[in-house]
Formats: C-alpha cells, structure tokens, sequence
C-alpha cells in the first residue's frame, strides 16, 4: 500500500452527479478490481473509489455525489493534489475467467468493468460486456466500452436505452464466467440468473479500508471476511446472500 | 537527546504511544508499512471467549472530526488469538503487548485474562467493561462502580500481570467508577472507551448503523476524553493510559499533563496508517521546543 499525494489531472462531469477523476503519480495498481482511498480535506474518513483504468503513473475512479464528501470531492480542480492509500483490496483474478466472460456492471459499477475488460482483452480472453443504469441520462462510458471491441449490450431499467430492464435481462444466451460489480439487489439478482462460476466486488462503508478495522466485514462459506483487504472481489460461490 | 520512555506498573515502554485496541488488528497489517517496533506497546484486537462475527453491516459511519463504529467485538476468540495471533504478531513486534479483553459474563473476563496471563510477550492486561456494541456486556459492566469492582477483583485473583480497567465515558460519573476500580485493586485506568452516538441516513431516513447506535471516536471526542483523564487523574493513584481522538504529538503531550503515564491513538490509525509512526517522530521536537527533555516530567503536570 502505498501512501500517495496525487495531483488531479482532470475531474470532469460524464453525466449528471457522475464524476470520472484523473490522478496523476504513482499509484501502485496491479489488478482491476482495486480501489483507492481518497482524503476529501474537512472530512474524517476517506472515500473508496474503485479503479476504473489505470496506467503506471495515472488512475482513473469515477464517482457519484451520493453525500458530502463525494460533493466536496467533485469542487476539486485540475491542479490540485489528493492523499490517496493505493492500491486496496485484492482485485480481480483473471486466471479463473475461461471461455466467454461476461463482465456486468451495474450504475457505479461500472467503472471497474472498464479496467477488468481491458485486461482480460490483453489476457487474450473472450469478452462481452452488460452495463445497467436506470435511464439513459445516467449512462456514461458505453463508447469506451465500444472502442474495445467487444461485444456491449446497454441495460437501462425505464427502457430509455437499449434493452429495457436489468441487467439479468442483457445477459448473452450462453456464458462461461461471470464478473460482476453493482448494488446488492443486482450482483443477488445476477447470482439467480447465471449458474456459471464467478467473482463480484463489493462495496461498504469502510473505516480504514486496508484491514485494520473490522468496519466492513462480512460473513462467507469461507469465513469472515474483510471487504476492504480480502475483498471486495469475492467468489460468487462462496457468497452467503 | 529527549527521554521518551515512561513506565505502567513497572513495565517500561520506550515511549508512551500505544495503538488503540480495534484500531492496529494484531499489528501485521500496520507492520508491512513500517517497523512497529518503534511503538511503545500495542493494544491488540478486543479479545473474547469464543470467535465473534460481530454486528451486520454498515458498522461504520462518518461523524464531523469523527466516526461511529459498531464493529461488535468480532474477533476469533481466545483461543486462536493465544495459538495463531500471538505467535504472528511476535514476529513483527518484540515490545511489551497490551492484551485487550472483552467478555459477557464475569467469568468470561476471568478466563480470558487467566490464559493471557500466561504469555509472555503480554505485559499488561486491558480490561474492557466499556465496549458500547455489544448487548448484555461490555459497557453494562463499566457503567455500575459496583459491577465495574467485582470485575476488577474477579480478574485481579487470577492474574499475576497489572490489570488496567478501561472505561466507558457513557456515564454520569466517571470517577465513581474510576475509584471502585481501584478500591478493587486496579493497577491503572485505561480512558475513554467510544462515547455513545448515532447518524440518520437522509435517502433512507433510517439509522446510518445497523446497530443503530455506535461508539463515536476521532478529534471530536479529544476534548471530551482529556477532560476525563483530568478528572479521574485527580481522584486516583494508580497510572492512566489516555485516550480519544488523539492524532498528533501535541494530543499525546496535552493527554500527559491532564495525568496520562502513556497515551494510546485509535482513530487516527484508520485514516492515517503512518500516524503512530508520525507521532513517535514529532514527539522530539515537540518536547525539545517546550524545553522538556524527559517526557515522564508532563505526566499531570497541569494540575496546580
């Protein structure tokens, strides 16, 4: 983990309350799935954000105002310099995706899907991709997605774009691996409708976001489990719903 | 060169900062960041009888200069702690541990600290009858001065380490209880546990917590903690350990002259990993510009 002052290269609104943020400087990242843990000045905790893309010296979050920090955060201009612990969690394993791999996402799990999708295509993997949202004003990085060239189905839940309803309902007819990260209901929903083995990420309020505190634990078939640091990616079969 | 070594009961810390219980895990996470061995102690993970899950999620929420937990004393009981943590956390911290003990029942309390009692690398006893989670325990016992004795005695007939009580500030009159303490023959104090606290999800109007309420830790509480060590510093004999909200070298040297003989951080950890390792650094100078060259000189020493 390294403990970084990063400076914003950009922070720019990609759809109504949805920021995508650039920090430049090392940031450590090894493998999609991960997250930062961003100090938002005048607030106590950090912010998770999970790495949307990444190179070297450069990693990209996006996120949604859903309080005060997230408000604060999206004031902040090119120029100026974050504390950022980088990288957390475990990430994605790509060795256990095999044959068509969807990788689903859901609103502001999205952006991870970007980050896990390229480098399953540069693992040489098969890849589609299902993005939700609940209506086309919300939707952000389907061109990304595109300019991938994989498949990408759109989801939006008002119809307002692409297939109407969730994202169990843009599933390909047949696939072999499922990555998936998005609300509860939706990873609970996807677990339902795909019998093919999996990982999901996970998100939670968290205290210190690299294992120390006990904030996010969760039960599994495999014991209890930290979000922050044995997660937030888990295997969808050891998942207790 | 600045004398920062202070002494609990006979066991000599090299400098009074202490990671909080539930706030360093058992160390290793905090040592493949640096080495901890330039900690004065550390208080481990709250300790139970049996393996605790603890309370369902969300267990943390933010607070102004502050956060609530309701982590719910999850731990994997005595007996890995003593089998599997113990021996881990020895590999990376050879200093003097602070083993921190939670329980539901008397005997629980006894049991655990009569096996902890037998470690070696254990130098002291945390006794905590102030956790603010748990229901039926913890804090039930640290509100009473008459439960908050028979506990102190109970754990006192068995142990041969010094037995620190920790208080819980949820209480009309902390020095009530800091007095049976010692009365019962408590070797020292260890203050304050979280204050008790809740936030309401506006989206959701329903309690942030699933626990609905938690113990609320951070800068917020400095002063309130401070205020308590002062307290309680001029109505017993027996050492403090001080805590809440500490987060700077500044805190712990306010936290020693309201009475504290060692001070531990807890908040601070979780948002700044390097923070023990800051203060430990900062301490030097700051004493050095007060013209203060041995630190154990501060201990109460704003008292008239």
């Amino acid at each position: 983990m390294l403990d970084k002052t990063l400076t914003i290269l950009s922070n720019t609104e990609l759809a109504p309350d949805t920021f995508e943020l650039v920090l430049g400087g090392e940031n450590g990242v090894e493998r999609p799935g991960q997250f930062l843990n961003i100090a938002v000045s005048g607030f106590f905790l950090r912010r998770p954000l999970s790495v949307c893309d990444w190179t070297a010296d450069a990693a990209t979050v996006i996120y949604k105002i859903v309080g005060q920090g997230t408000a604060a955060l999206a004031g902040f201009k090119k120029g100026e310099r974050l504390s950022v612990l980088s990288p957390l969690g475990n990430g994605y394993d790509l060795q256990k995706c095999t044959g068509l791999t969807a990788v689903v996402g859901g609103g502001t799990g999205v952006p991870p899907m970007y980050g896990l999708a390229k480098a399953l295509i540069a693992a040489g993997k098969d890849v589609c991709a299902v993005l939700g949202w609940n209506t086309a004003s919300e939707v952000f990085y389907v061109d990304k997605f595109r300019a991938l060239g994989i498949p990408v189905t759109v989801c939006t839940a008002d119809g307002s774009l692409g297939v109407r309803g969730f994202v169990t309902d843009g599933l390909p007819e047949k696939l072999d691996y499922l990555c998936a990260c998005g609300p509860e209901p939706m990873l609970r929903a996807l677990c339902k409708a795909v019998t093919a083995p999996g990982q999901l990420s996970f998100e939670a309020r968290m205290g210190c976001g690299f294992g120390a505190c006990m904030g996010c634990s969760c039960e599994t078939l495999t014991g209890p489990k930290r979000i922050c640091k044995d997660g937030p990616v888990m295997d969808k079969e050891e998942i207790l719903w | 060169m600045v004398d920062l070594s202070t002494s609990l009961s006979g066991v000599t810390l090299k400098n009074p900062v202490i990671p909080a219980s539930g706030t360093f895990g058992y160390g290793y996470e905090f040592a493949e960041l640096y080495d901890i061995n330039i900690l004065g102690s550390l208080s481990f993970k709250g300790t139970t009888l049996e393996p605790r899950y603890g309370n369902p999620l969300p267990r943390i929420a933010e607070t102004p200069a502050g956060m609530l937990n309701a982590v719910g004393l999850q731990n994997p009981g005595l007996h890995k702690v003593i089998s599997e943590e113990l021996p881990r956390l020895r590999q990376v911290f050879s200093g003097p541990i602070v083993a921190n003990v939670s329980g539901f029942s008397i005997e629980e309390y006894v049991r655990c600290c009569a096996s902890l009692d037998k470690e070696e690398q254990v130098a002291l006893l945390e006794v905590n009858i102030s956790c603010p989670n748990v229901h039926g325990g913890g804090m039930s016992f640290g509100t009473d001065p008459a439960c908050a004795a028979e506990v102190t005695a109970a754990v006192k007939a068995v142990t041969s380490k010094p037995v620190y009580i920790k208080l819980t500030p949820n209480v009309t009159d902390i020095v009530a209880v800091a007095r049976a303490c010692e009365d019962a023959g408590a070797d020292g104090l260890a203050l304050i546990n979280t204050l008790l606290g809740m936030r309401i999800d506006l989206r959701t109007r329903r309690p942030v917590l699933q626990n609905v309420t938690g113990g609320l830790s951070g800068p917020a509480v400095f002063p309130v903690a401070l205020r308590m060590v002062w307290q309680v510093y001029e109505a017993v004999k027996i050492p403090i350990i001080g805590m809440g909200g500490v987060s700077s070298a500044r805190d712990v040297i306010e936290m020693m002259l309201a009475g504290a003989s060692a001070v531990e951080v807890g908040a601070y950890n979780l948002v700044n990993p390097y923070g023990c390792r800051d203060i430990v650094a900062s301490l030097p100078g700051e004493l050095e510009k007060m013209g203060v060259g041995d630190i154990k000189a501060l201990i109460g020493g704003a008292h008239g």
